[in-house]
């Protein structure tokens, strides 16, 4: 399983799991798991849109979760429980279903993009992928402290002159970017189970900020890998293990937890 | 009125099916979702939604028929939900998403199999959009038994339920229990969703559950309004998507429809954007 | 004064809906001043703070911080919100969020210096959270949170504290501690601090001016000055008596029908 193309599928999980798990502790962090749902939602609908009028899918994925971000920076509020913000979800989801139901290739296009399958991104995605990927993850360090001021206690960042509206536009646009790359191996329905899971997991285990946010990559790198492996002995799809993975590692997590 | 009601329309019998099917199933769905809004339990709907898939998913590829599926997935999302319940806000959240996740996950794999292993086609689309037009007419005295059964148990429990949801304090002191009512509920709510499933596929279904009854809500105070309001909105937006599929098959060329949950979720979306808009004019001073 | 004030507030008018919450209001506080914004609830403190803060914009008038427009001071200030929520599995900890403090509004990942590091040591044994600085943030109970956060306040170097109702909910006996604690963070850091309480007792000692703000309008000075009949009464515009009995201060006003604007103290005073 390393030789040909498998090469490209674990250099850009690699990439993919660092940057959900660097991303993913922040969204955790600041409780965004909903945008961590809703913007691949969006990019769904934006894929099966590009496939239909013949353009590259990362494309239509790209503008979609972006215009997925800005919408929830715009709607501002604290989006847990929000009727208006689930029911534009499924909106655009079912915007998304109706232009699959236009393509003749219906099955595997929305099987593919829903779950992610292994030969997601192809030779010549590479290189724009380990761009997004590390220009991400890059901006998510630089902005660390300022996102942990203002995720733990806006007031207090306000006071202190932060910018906390322009600080969760750029959030939100980062997870976009990083639905963008990662939707075409881990599929939209199982992208935010990597951006969740393996920090979750890591914030049990450790209780300081540095060593959570390596682990939080490091076991995202784990779970894809074991995902990518798993999926190539039994040829299942990829989504599939790693829903289970990090299902696995977050339970490893609470059973440390409790025995303490 | 040719143009809004096609050649056919009546006469075909998968579109009667669908009408009275769909009505019921609608109605079921605005009654249990006043009280899934006013309960503040959205995201709660959401989450049994997507245990449903799970359990459509699997039903696909045993052979079960898919309201069974639906059903027991929703039921034992409802289980899983009481247990995770007990956790703090922010810790159940995120042990929600990560359970979640796997059902969703294991989702694909009931999906993928079904389309490799079995010769049924189209799994993925029915099972996760719908496809009201195809349920098999053995399936229909069951969903409209169980949807009458829901409906008869929340005339019963409506009353408790709404102190208790308001104020489990004051319920408690009547006499009620809050938790036990709470979990007889989400069971009731689990049912809804496997049957909202079965109409317009089970990742949209949480458009049906809380859409017409959030809307609803929006321009009424009482209970028994927003109950009224909320079936009228519910039922008339599944007959218009019904009718606007049924329509759409014969706009192209290509003989290619759009589903009916595409028309039914739109229209339900546009029904709550209107009523929040004058719902936000009528509190601007 | 003859320094330069740390913060002048200058006519401020913050009005909503048409409805003044505040009302011309003016005072300055002199560096290493330990200032009580008193008044009852609903008065408008909170505003106050929040226009001092730059955290809500003003209908008229200027803060002045050091000499400074306020826009420009943003870290001459150190705040105390009343409460913070914080998810019990945050990773960090009590010494984390002080260290944030420090650098919480800069860009990038640099390691902190020995400097940085003896500065965090300092302001946590100046708040005595020498116990629990290693505990997750989360799990800190509401007196050790807020001892966390006053740190955190402290640690960049402030000219003036500033607490939002710090003494609220609290029982006498750590109403009396963290009135000692912040009395002597005054004294050790030369720090002003402004902090708002609907009740002045508890302050009488270490004080060296009270804010009374009633309805939006204020008056500014000692406690003597200030906490007097005539001065009380038209502020109130109504007739309020001051008393002064075992070195506590009482403030009682007849019963009336325009109750918003009688003091909370009307009533008889019991406090320890």
């Amino acid at each position: 399983m390393f030789s040909g193309f498998m090469i490209h599928a674990w250099e850009v999980g690699t990439i993919v799991a660092i940057v959900a798990g660097v991303v993913g502790f922040f969204v955790v962090l600041r409780d965004s798991a909903f945008p961590a749902h809703a913007i691949p939602n969006g990019a769904f609908a934006g894929a099966a849109g590009a496939s239909l009028i013949g353009v590259s899918t990362l494309i239509g994925l790209g503008v979609f979760a972006a215009a997925g971000a800005l919408a929830i920076a715009a709607l501002g509020r604290r989006t847990r429980n929000d009727v208006a913000t689930a029911l534009v979800l499924v909106g655009i989801l079912a915007v998304g279903a109706a232009f699959l139901s236009q393509s003749t290739s219906y099955e595997p296009e929305v099987f593919s993009l829903l779950f992610g399958q292994i030969l997601g991104v192809g030779t010549n995605q590479l290189l724009p992928v380990a761009v997004v990927g590390l220009g991400s993850c890059l901006i998510v360090i630089a902005l660390a402290r300022p996102l942990l001021l203002s995720s733990l206690t806006p007031d207090i960042a306000r006071a202190r002159g932060l910018r906390t509206d322009g600080l969760n536009v750029v959030f939100l646009l980062i997870v976009a970017a990083v639905t963008t790359i990662a939707v075409p191996v881990v599929g939209t329905l199982l992208m935010f189970t990597l951006m969740i899971g393996p920090p979750a997991a890591a914030r049990g285990f450790t209780k300081r900020p540095s060593v959570a946010l390596s682990l939080s990559a490091l076991i995202a790198v784990v779970v894809l890998w074991a995902a990518i492996a798993s999926a190539y002995a039994m040829n299942w799809p990829v989504g599939f293990f790693v829903g289970i993975f990090s299902a696995l590692a977050y339970g490893l997590s609470r059973l440390w937890q409790w025995r303490r | 009125m040719h143009w809004l009601f096609a050649p056919g329309l009546l006469a075909s019998a998968p579109v009667r099916q669908a009408l009275l099917l769909g009505f019921l199933i609608a109605l079921t769905a605005a009654v249990v979702g006043v009280f899934v809004v006013v309960r503040g339990q959205s995201f709660a709907g959401h989450a049994l939604t997507d245990v449903a898939t799970t359990g459509g998913a699997g039903a696909a590829l045993y052979g079960l028929t898919p309201l069974v599926g639906f059903l027991t997935g929703a039921v034992a999302g409802a289980g899983a939900m009481e247990l995770i319940g007990r956790e703090r806000a922010q810790r159940r959240d995120v042990a929600t998403g990560v359970v979640l996740g796997g059902a969703t996950g294991l989702s694909g794999l009931f999906l993928y199999l079904s389309a490799t292993t079995t010769s049924s086609t189209g799994v993925t689309q029915r099972v996760l959009f719908g496809s009201l037009f195809s349920v098999s007419s053995a399936m229909v005295p069951a969903a409209l038994l169980i949807g009458a059964l829901v409906l008869v148990v929340m005339a019963i429990v409506a009353r408790p339920l709404l102190l208790s949801s308001v104020s489990p304090d004051i319920a408690t002191a009547r006499g009620l229990s809050p938790l036990t009512l709470g979990l007889a509920f989400l069971l009731v709510a689990a049912t809804t969703v496997g049957l909202c499933a079965l109409a317009i596929g089970s990742i949209l279904s949480t458009a049906l559950l809380i859409g017409p009854a959030a809307a609803a809500l929006k321009v009424t105070r009482s209970l028994r309004s927003a109950i009224i309001v909320a079936s009228v909105l519910g039922v008339a937006a599944t007959w218009a998507g019904i009718v606007l599929s049924y329509d759409s098959y014969t706009w192209r060329s290509s003989h290619q429809g759009l589903p009916v949950s595409f028309f039914v979720v739109v229209l339900i979306l546009l029904t709550y954007g209107l009523c929040a808009w004058r719902r936000a004019r009528s509190t601007r001073v | 004064m003859t320094d330069t004030p740390v913060l002048a507030v200058s006519n401020v008018t913050v009005s909503f809906d048409g409805r003044r919450v505040l009302d011309d209001v003016s005072f300055a506080i002199a560096p290493g001043e330990f200032t009580g914004l008193i008044g009852s609830n609903g008065v408008g403190k909170t505003t106050l703070l929040r226009v001092i803060l730059g955290l809500q914009k003003t209908s008229a008038g200027t803060i002045t911080i050091n000499g400074q427009p306020r826009a420009k001071a943003h870290s001459a200030i150190g705040y105390v919100p009343q409460r913070v929520s914080v998810d019990p599995d945050a990773p960090l900890r009590a010494r984390d969020f002080v260290a944030l403090g420090l650098d919480g509004h800069r860009l990038g990942l640099r390691r902190r210096s020995e400097e940085s590091r003896a500065k965090i040591e300092r302001v946590l044994a100046a708040v005595g959270a020498g116990s629990f600085a290693d505990t997750r943030l989360g799990e800190l109970s509401g007196g050790e949170l807020q001892r966390i956060l006053i740190a955190a306040a402290l640690i960049s170097d402030p000219s003036l504290l500033l607490l939002d109702e710090p003494l609220a909910n609290l029982d006498p006996r750590s109403v009396q501690e963290i009135v000692a604690l912040l009395h002597r963070i005054a004294q050790d850091f030369q720090v002003a601090i402004l902090l708002s309480a609907h009740e002045m007792n508890a302050l009488l000692p270490v004080m060296d001016r009270i804010v009374y703000l009633t309805a939006g309008r204020c008056a500014s000075g000692t406690t003597d000055e200030v906490v007097q009949s005539d001065v009380l009464s038209a502020l109130y515009g109504h007739h309020v008596d001051v008393l002064r009995l075992h070195g506590r201060v009482l403030v009682v006003a007849e019963p009336s029908d325009d109750v918003d604007h009688l003091p909370s103290h009307a009533t008889l005073n019991l406090d320890a």
